[in-house]
């Protein structure tokens, strides 16, 4: 089953131009990763891909109808987790977060949401901290904090905006390791800098820098290349994996 | 001392710096978390352009003085909603117009020029039984508020873009938080007087934040610090004849040094 479905996506603030007939599909229980340079439209592909920006030519559909239709089925881990740290809050209520916007009782939280809430905790190893501040977390326990928050919602896609960036090598591979678990069940789709990481995990990765070029990894071979000449981090990953 | 308690304008004070130290404690915490203390500055300074005009025209100063406020609270909320890079800008160029055209109004009416001081350093002895409704009722509106939507508040305070994600209107609760904030800087014009207000909403606040781990506990927390300092400042204030408004503030400032020195020895030892 295709879950979302860009074609012919052009996007720019004001005149600069930030995605170029943008072509994607992803299909159920992918694992995407998107790499490319800074600037080169990531972040705005996402934001397009949650109805944050509106599309104006092209299209985006996700389950089939407009994004803004289907959120609730979509998790989102934002980038900079780190903001915010002096911040009084639980780590339950930052994974409560997740559910507003469902049925909610008249003040407070329902039971059935703090239950919801532990559960999506545990499912990241991080039930221990439920009453914990969430300052005194570390970068990567509270990454996957953000990542219990998302799936509190039940989400058949989860979304990831660069999510080992400032965390250690050890928190990576947890998160990493996190993922792939969640991958049996659920569509992935993580922005990353780290392409050596992110080839073992993933079966499609995409080089956004305006245009987009596409790049199947699920058999280890990438034929694209011999095709155009397009050449990214894949490329060279591929390379120096041939002379080894 | 105890005899004071039987004046009628004491019992006031007392009732005015406990609803307000409330109403402040709540509201300085949302200000605090949402760093909106530059904010509420502007909002004080630009009430009392409202002031003038009360004054000018016979209104109620709390009318007058609430119109205004919120006003501003509007304009600044649809300003760092649409321009959030020149935010800085617009709030200094309405501080310092709304106390121009204060100024300017009170200078124009006749004969009227004594209580001044009292709009810059509050008057909490001259509270009257309607300025007591006014705070009661604000009070109220926020603990109603707080009840119903503070899940909403504090995913919008937290994380707005992801609470703007989980179809939470981020706009509308914000624009909320600084009408809130505005009504607040008004009632608290009348305990310590505009100059002061950033430090009753940001002082007992800033105190809690660091022994909370809720926003919630913070706001419970703020406020009965508020209302100790308040009550301190008042005593001395009656006791050694000095301006209540200052006196509390210094009261605050004061604990906040202690609590900060503890703090630091805390952590070398």
């Amino acid at each position: 089953m295709t879950v979302i479905e860009i074609e012919n996506l052009t996007f720019s603030y004001e005149k600069q131009i930030i995605l170029e007939n943008i072509n994607l599909k992803v299909e159920e229980k992918d694992f995407l990763a998107i790499i490319g340079p800074n600037g080169g439209g990531k972040s705005t592909l996402l934001k397009l891909i949650l109805g944050i920006n509106p599309v104006k030519k092209g299209s985006i559909k996700t389950f089939g109808e407009k994004p803004k239709k289907n959120l609730s089925k979509i998790g989102y881990v934002p980038q900079n987790t780190n903001v915010n740290t002096d911040f009084p809050i639980k780590v339950i209520e930052v994974v409560l977060m997740g559910h507003i916007g469902t049925k909610r009782p008249l003040f407070g939280y329902a039971k059935e949401e703090k239950m919801c809430a532990l559960g999506a905790l545990s499912q990241v190893g991080m039930e221990k901290f439920a009453n914990e501040k969430i300052g005194s977390l570390s970068g990567g326990q509270r990454q996957r904090v953000m990542i219990a928050r998302a799936l509190c919602a039940h989400p058949q896609i989860l979304i990831l905006d660069e999510p080992t960036a400032s965390i250690d090598i050890e928190g990576q591979k947890q998160i990493y390791k996190l993922l792939e678990d969640l991958n049996s069940y659920i569509t992935i789709i993580v922005v990353s800098h780290d392409i050596s990481v992110i080839m073992q995990y993933a079966n499609k990765v995409v080089h956004i820098n305006k245009k987009l070029t596409c790049h199947d990894t699920s058999g280890h071979t990438d034929t694209l290349s011999h095709q155009c000449n397009h050449f990214c981090e894949v490329e060279m990953f591929n390379q120096f994996r041939e002379v080894k | 001392m105890f005899e004071a308690l039987s004046y009628d304008f004491i019992q006031n004070a007392l009732i005015a710096g406990l609803l307000v130290s409330m109403a402040s404690g709540i509201i300085g915490s949302l200000i605090v978390v949402n760093r909106m203390v530059f904010l509420a500055g502007g909002i004080a300074h630009t009430a009392y352009g409202g002031i003038g005009v009360a004054v000018f025209l016979g209104l109620p100063i709390f009318l007058g003085a609430s119109i205004f406020a919120v006003l501003a609270a509007l304009i600044i909320a649809s300003i760092t909603l649409k321009h959030r890079e020149r935010m800085d800008t617009f709030i200094g160029l309405m501080w310092a117009v709304g106390m121009a055209v204060g100024v300017v109004l009170i200078d124009l009416t006749p004969g009227y020029q004594a209580d001044f001081m009292s709009y810059l350093f509050g008057s909490i002895l001259a509270v009257s039984q309607s300025d007591l409704w006014f705070m009661g009722g604000l009070l109220a509106v926020i603990g109603f508020i707080m009840t119903f939507w503070y899940r909403d508040i504090l995913a919008v305070s937290y994380d707005s873009e992801y609470a703007n994600l989980r179809g939470i209107n981020v706009r509308f609760f914000y624009t909320l938080i600084l009408v809130l904030s505005a009504l607040t800087v008004v009632v608290a014009i009348k305990v310590v007087g505009l100059i002061l207000v950033i430090a009753l909403l940001t002082i007992p606040v800033y105190i809690a934040e660091k022994l909370s781990n809720t926003l919630y506990s913070m706001m419970i927390l703020s406020g009965i610090f508020s209302s100790v300092f308040t009550l301190i400042g008042l005593w001395f204030s009656y006791e050694y004849d000095i301006a209540s408004g200052a006196s509390i503030i210094l009261i605050s400032a004061m604990t906040l040094f202690l609590f900060l020195g503890v703090n630091a020895l805390r952590g070398k030892a």
